[in-house]
């Protein structure tokens, strides 16, 4: 499908000769059919080769995958774990101040956690906190102290936010419910009801919600990827679409689908195991 | 609860924003931070082609004559002076004995022969072989009708004695010497990575490289940063004040900007538009605008109707009001174009001019046939996607309206798929700029003779392509420049492109920046750069 788009990976502004052309398109082996490129790559990924980067003539996909995975990975992981602190937490709040302002709060500020999408919060966050105050750094990951909060933020809030409601929600089901009532009969002290009783129940929509969060927050991590300057896989695999570098845009897209799977089976099994209702 | 965590989170943030502005740093550690917009693609002189890679490699890489960052002559750098022949075709290079790459070996005139097989090897792939094209039979190797390189004008008499021979006098030679392509590289580290026409092996890796540049490569994270630091080697390292260059590709115009103002770069390698005006009131002393040799322009499409109409061209040249567009439109100060080749103030300035004459336009419309019986069709622009090609297309489409009631129907593509419809000739109009390689007009001229690979406008004219020969055959400047001339006058008249306006490089400067100079190819040494707080 890539083939189809117009405009190979060796078109430039300066046009070159077709002798030098012909010579680039028979060293990425182009001029074959399309089947047998196809055929020739299937059997290189089998054995873990998907070929050498069409715009970085020195770099093979793999290594390009391995050099932004990592960041990614870090990236995400930060975003999930502050969207799970903040927005369980909240959740918490919420439910238990139920129709109060500690409540309607946190709730509505949720809803425009959802509504302000990356490319606008992160921009204005950078804008606040780097040029306003200049208490933060505005690009890069890992280089100058505090680099990884603000997009971690920009990328985790709309999580947050889900993870608040999805959590009051939940909380507030399990809340009504005998087994609660019977606790607090038995004279459990009311953080042990909640954390260890009604937090279990809860957190079940939170569990279900992280297996496509997952996909989401890569998906996610392209657009926060661009805005601050992180070197990580989705800012080379965007790349690599308006380059055209085949290779690596087919290399990226198989490395993702299996990691989108794999998420969404732990996921399942997480929340199978917390909830036996789901076995 | 949730507030008060927020408070207590800003007052630790506020606590720790000492280490944040690496400008403030810099002076002392004389370490420079350029934005230096995409990522390279790689580091090999005989491979890349773009301007991020340019600037990178000029801190590593020297050749016979170095960029003059105040003005177009170069200064000598490996070569320590030079002989030329009277009838202008033999160059003979003094190299310099001190002179010597990273590792400590020195730099021989055998090393620039064989960095010039190299690029002119056809199974290399080079995409910039031309610079060369000047030296006897360097076309021919290249081309693959001579396989014998000793037969190609270049050698090295001695280890410190290079002799060029060229097909004919080019007065520009020294200059394309300047250029990355016709600077030296070492052969025993090419060749313990791969064979000499390898493409894209592992020598251009930090730990790998060996240059002969005022810097060396120590880092490069894909991405990330790109960090040089000064060579102990280089042959001028006394006058070299900066310690290291760190080059961040930053492909985003936005997030160029914000970096330079919390001071993360110097120097940044352009301005988002709409900030422009206003930058130059608020940021006066730091924002650059440059002239640059460069011409905007639009390219027809002369082999299908209506385009192949000279008079329907011309018309629609005279309906373009050049000034409006450059004083309300692109608001840079660039300058209107009145030739193709942009001027250069130290000699050329073709006698062409391009008017605004909306009524002849529409007399020349009618001379070409159309009128209300027969109606100009509805044409198409295509332009790569950019806010700034967008405003001019719309602009020019509404003077055309306007002036002639011609509709124009505006298309914008992604750079790829711009490019491949203007290859295989799938337009009618397109924006189109060029940059001269170096400063003369043949970089410019030399791109309309007929079938040349950036012509694409199937335009073909017999007396245009003789004037270039003649030209290149000419004995004297002078003598070349009036066939220039003449050639510009034949291009003006027949119109195949429109040009524009002449650009200008508009960037972002930190005042601590010393010695960053001013030419017309926006291209500097950094030997000369250094930091230093000019309160």
């Amino acid at each position: 499908m890539v083939h189809s788009a117009p405009g190979g990976p060796f078109d430039e502004d300066k046009a070159v000769s077709p002798e030098v052309m012909e010579k680039l398109n028979e060293r990425y082996n182009l001029n074959a059919p399309l089947i047998e490129q196809y055929t020739d790559y299937l059997g290189g990924v089998a054995i873990g080769d998907f070929g050498p980067s069409f715009r970085y003539p020195s770099r093979t996909v793999s290594e390009l995958i391995f050099t932004g995975l990592p960041i990614t990975f870090e990236l995400a992981v930060y975003s999930i774990m502050f969207a799970l602190l903040l927005g369980i937490g909240t959740g918490i709040i919420s439910a238990l101040k139920k129709n109060t302002y500690l409540d309607y709060i946190p709730m509505t500020t949720a809803m425009v956690g959802i509504c302000v999408p990356s490319i606008i919060l992160g921009p204005l966050l950078t804008l606040i906190f780097g040029i306003w105050l200049e208490v933060l750094p505005v690009s890069g990951w890992g280089d100058l102290a505090g680099d990884k909060i603000l997009p971690t933020i920009t990328l985790g809030t709309a999580y947050a936010a889900y993870c608040a409601r999805l959590t009051r929600g939940g909380m507030l089901e399990v809340l009504n419910q005998d087994f609660i009532r019977t606790a607090r009969a038995k004279g459990l002290s009311e953080t042990r009801v909640v954390l260890v009783h009604a937090l279990k129940g809860g957190l079940t929509p939170v569990i279900a919600f992280l297996g496509p969060a997952m996909a989401g927050l890569l998906a996610g991590s392209f657009v926060v990827e661009t805005i601050f300057g992180i070197p990580g896989l989705g800012r080379f695999y965007v790349e690599a679409a308006f380059n055209r570098d085949y290779t690596m845009i087919l290399g990226s897209s198989i490395f993702f689908s299996c990691l989108i799977i794999g998420l969404n089976l732990v996921s399942d099994l997480i929340a199978a195991a917390i909830n036996p209702k789901l076995r | 609860m949730k507030s008060n965590l927020f408070i207590i989170l800003l007052v630790l943030l506020t606590a720790c924003s000492e280490s944040i502005k690496p400008v403030d740093k810099a002076v002392e550690n004389q370490i420079l931070y350029i934005g230096n917009g995409t990522e390279p693609q790689d580091l090999d002189p005989h491979i890349v082609t773009g301007v991020p890679e340019s600037k990178v490699l000029m801190a590593l890489l020297e050749g016979l004559v170095i960029r003059n960052p105040d003005g177009p002559t170069p200064l000598p750098g490996v070569a320590m002076n030079w002989e030329i022949s009277n009838d202008g075709k033999t160059y003979t290079f003094n190299l310099r004995k001190d002179a010597a790459w990273s590792n400590g070996d020195s730099v021989t005139a055998f090393d620039f022969v064989y960095a010039w097989k190299r690029v002119l090897l056809p199974s290399l792939g080079s995409k910039y072989p031309d610079m060369l094209y000047d030296v006897v039979n360097a076309e021919e190797f290249n081309k693959g009708s001579i396989t014998d390189f000793s037969k190609v004008g270049v050698k090295a008499l001695d280890n410190s004695t290079l002799q060029v021979n060229l097909k004919n006098p080019a007065p520009y030679f020294l200059e394309l010497l300047c250029h990355y392509t016709t600077r030296p590289v070492h052969k025993a580290t090419i060749e313990a990575f791969g064979e000499i026409d390898t493409a894209g092996s592992q020598w251009t890796r930090p730990g790998n490289f060996v240059g002969n540049g005022p810097f060396t490569l120590d880092t490069w994270e894909l991405n990330k940063v790109i960090i040089v630091k000064k060579n102990p080697t280089y042959w001028n390292n006394a006058v070299v004040k900066l310690n290291e260059i760190h080059f961040f590709p930053v492909d985003n115009a936005s997030r160029e900007d914000l970096m330079f103002r919390s001071g993360q770069l110097h120097v940044t390698s352009t301005v988002p538009p709409e900030k422009v005006e206003s930058y130059k009131d608020k940021y006066p002393d730091n924002i650059q605008v440059d002239p640059f040799y460069g011409t905007y322009y639009y390219r027809f499409n002369t082999e299908k109707a209506p385009f192949d109409n000279k008079l329907v061209r011309q018309a629609l040249s005279l309906a373009l009001d050049r000034t409006l567009i450059v004083e309300k439109v692109t608001k840079g100060g660039q300058q209107e174009a009145f030739s193709f080749t942009p001027p250069d103030p130290n000699s050329y300035f073709p006698p062409t001019t391009l008017e605004f004459d909306p009524k002849k336009a529409k007399e020349l419309l009618i001379k070409a046939g159309y009128s209300d019986s027969n109606p100009f069709p509805s044409v198409d622009l295509l332009y790569n996607t950019s806010e700034g090609h967008q405003k001019l297309a719309q602009a020019i489409q509404q003077m055309w309206k306007t002036a002639l009631d011609i509709d124009i129907t505006l298309t914008n593509t992604d750079w790829k798929v711009y490019l491949s419809r203007q290859s295989i000739g799938d337009f009618q109009i397109a924006r189109a700029g060029w940059i001269g390689d170096y400063i003369d007009p043949k970089s410019f001229l030399d791109m309309m003779v007929t079938g040349r690979g950036n012509n694409q406008t199937g335009w073909s004219n017999e007396e245009y392509d003789n004037l270039l020969v003649a030209a290149a055959n000419s004995t004297s400047q002078d003598q070349r420049f009036r066939k220039f001339y003449e050639a510009e006058k034949i291009l003006i008249d027949e119109m195949p492109i429109i040009p524009i306006y002449t650009y200008t490089r508009i960037y972002m400067l930190h005042e601590d920046v010393q010695g960053w100079g001013n030419n017309l190819l926006d291209s500097r040494p950094y030997q000369f750069v250094y930091l230093e707080n000019k309160e």
